[in-house]
């Protein structure tokens, strides 16, 4: 590896001033995201502080049960921003447990994975290459799956009259609810598709400029970008193919009726 | 025949009465009774519990999707899920053949359902209903909005219906059209129902 530039705070707190120059502009013309600006960026700051320094201990330990409880609170707290993104959720449990649980089934089945395969980590499990992976699946299968329960959910919603007309004349549950499944895959899976059309040629995905930055040979860069490419649209369709069809499910019951009242009032 | 046995339900108290095939019984109520609520429970499109079968069939025994097909609930407003008016038809050709009957023009099945007016919905949507030939239907103030005429002509094709065997529940406000078509009329009040009388 080629050397790289350690960057101290000071360089860091410099950055941080473009944010300063943003935050006077919203104050001068009342934009009123000086605040919002200023909470995220301290969230932003300390939750990642936080992490480089669990990430520290983590990885000097190479514990799997360390390594286990710190992927179980990554896919906790990724099932709870989920929730938070979508405008209707299933009341009880479920509105947690959904998302949650087929975030749980497409990151997790991908990471371990992309560990036996292609990283062949030795303990398989190492903390130092099952984190960053699962993170970064996570926060991609993540937005998918919320992008499309919050879809579906709504269209739904929307969509009653459509959707029990069909019902009433005799169509099953599936049918019934063709269009609306066809969106929220479609909805769920745009952010990954348009994320690897886009990639080199207007954008530099932000690993593989990370890499480079940080010395590393750019066909090297780019292969690792490929392999993680490849990992986050398989985790994000996993995902979202996963939490669709259990929506689908818990919208109806045994007799094939579209239920709603398991859906919580519109959050404002 | 169609039993319908202790049917109860959130605002409908236990509920049962019969009604032999081929035969129409009217339910009136005011608004907000639950004429809706028990059309939607037959239909099984909402959770209910008791006993309703067709013909000796329990419609427990019977897939959901086989028995709404069957026990054909038809709203007073209703749902459309393409642009145009024939592709919601399995059978677009035999739907055409009561276009003129019900006051359309014969290309009706080729527009485009936004284009409808309250009243051509309904009956359109009553054809839709009957041409896929249910057992039962269950009608949900299916002249609502249609004027004298039209009336009169989605009247004498339930006769018809009626008359071929076709067994129909009837919601109605217009206490007249109750007495034209049905056989048997109820009243609801409040979740109950009543005979109010027979003909």
């Amino acid at each position: 590896m080629a050397e790289y530039i350690a960057l101290s705070y000071w360089d860091i707190a410099i950055a941080a001033s473009l944010l300063c120059i943003n935050a006077g502009l919203s104050i001068y013309y009342k934009l009123g995201t000086a605040k919002r600006l200023v909470i995220a960026a301290t969230r932003m700051v300390v939750q990642l502080t936080l992490v480089g320094l669990v990430l520290k201990a983590l990885f000097a330990s190479v514990s799997p049960w360390l390594t286990l409880l710190v992927a179980v609170l990554m896919i906790g707290f990724a099932g709870r921003e989920a929730i938070s993104r979508q405008e209707r959720s299933f009341v009880g449990f479920w509105g947690y447990g959904l998302g949650t649980t087929s975030m749980l089934l497409a990151a997790g089945t991908v990471t371990i994975f992309a560990l036996g395969t292609q990283f062949h980590a030795d303990p398989w499990y190492d903390p130092r290459y099952a984190i960053p992976i699962l993170g970064m699946i996570l926060g991609n299968t993540m937005t998918g799956v919320s992008l499309a329960l919050d879809r579906l959910l709504s269209e739904a919603d929307a969509g009653r009259m459509k959707i029990e007309a069909r019902l009433a004349l005799g169509h099953t549950f599936r049918s019934a609810m063709q269009v609306p499944i066809k969106n929220a895959m479609r909805a769920g899976l745009i952010p990954t598709v348009n994320g690897m059309a886009a990639a080199g040629l207007v954008s530099l995905p932000g690993m593989m400029t990370g890499q480079i930055l940080a010395g590393v040979e750019p066909v090297q860069a780019v292969k690792y970008q490929l392999l993680v490419m490849f990992l986050i649209a398989g985790g994000t369709a996993l995902g979202v193919f996963a939490s669709t069809m259990l929506a689908m499910h818990r919208l109806s019951d045994g007799r094939q009726r579209l239920r709603l009242d398991r859906l919580n009032a519109v959050k404002n | 025949m169609l039993k319908i046995d202790q049917l109860e339900r959130t605002g409908l108290q236990s509920i049962s009465f019969d009604v032999p095939s081929g035969a129409c019984i009217g339910i009136r109520g005011q608004s907000g009774a639950g004429k809706s609520l028990l059309l939607r429970a037959i239909a099984d499109l909402d959770p209910n519990t008791g006993r309703v079968s067709l013909n000796g069939k329990d419609r427990n025994d019977v897939a959901p999707n086989e028995w709404r097909r069957d026990v054909c609930y038809v709203p007073a407003e209703s749902g459309w899920w393409l642009d145009h008016v024939g592709d919601h038809f399995e059978n677009p050709d035999i739907a055409a053949g009561y276009l003129v009957r019900l006051g359309f023009a014969d290309d009706a099945m080729a527009w485009r359902v936004d284009r409808l007016s309250t009243g051509e919905r309904q009956r359109m949507a009553l054809l839709r209903a009957m041409v896929q030939g249910p057992k039962v239907l269950l009608l949900d103030e299916p002249t609502s909005a249609l004027d004298s005429e039209a009336t009169a002509k989605v009247e004498s094709l339930l006769h018809e219906m009626i008359g071929s065997g076709v067994t129909v529940i009837l919601v109605t406000h217009d206490k007249a059209q109750a007495a034209r078509m049905s056989s048997e009329r109820y009243l609801i009040e409040k979740g109950a129902l009543h005979l109010e009388g027979a003909a």
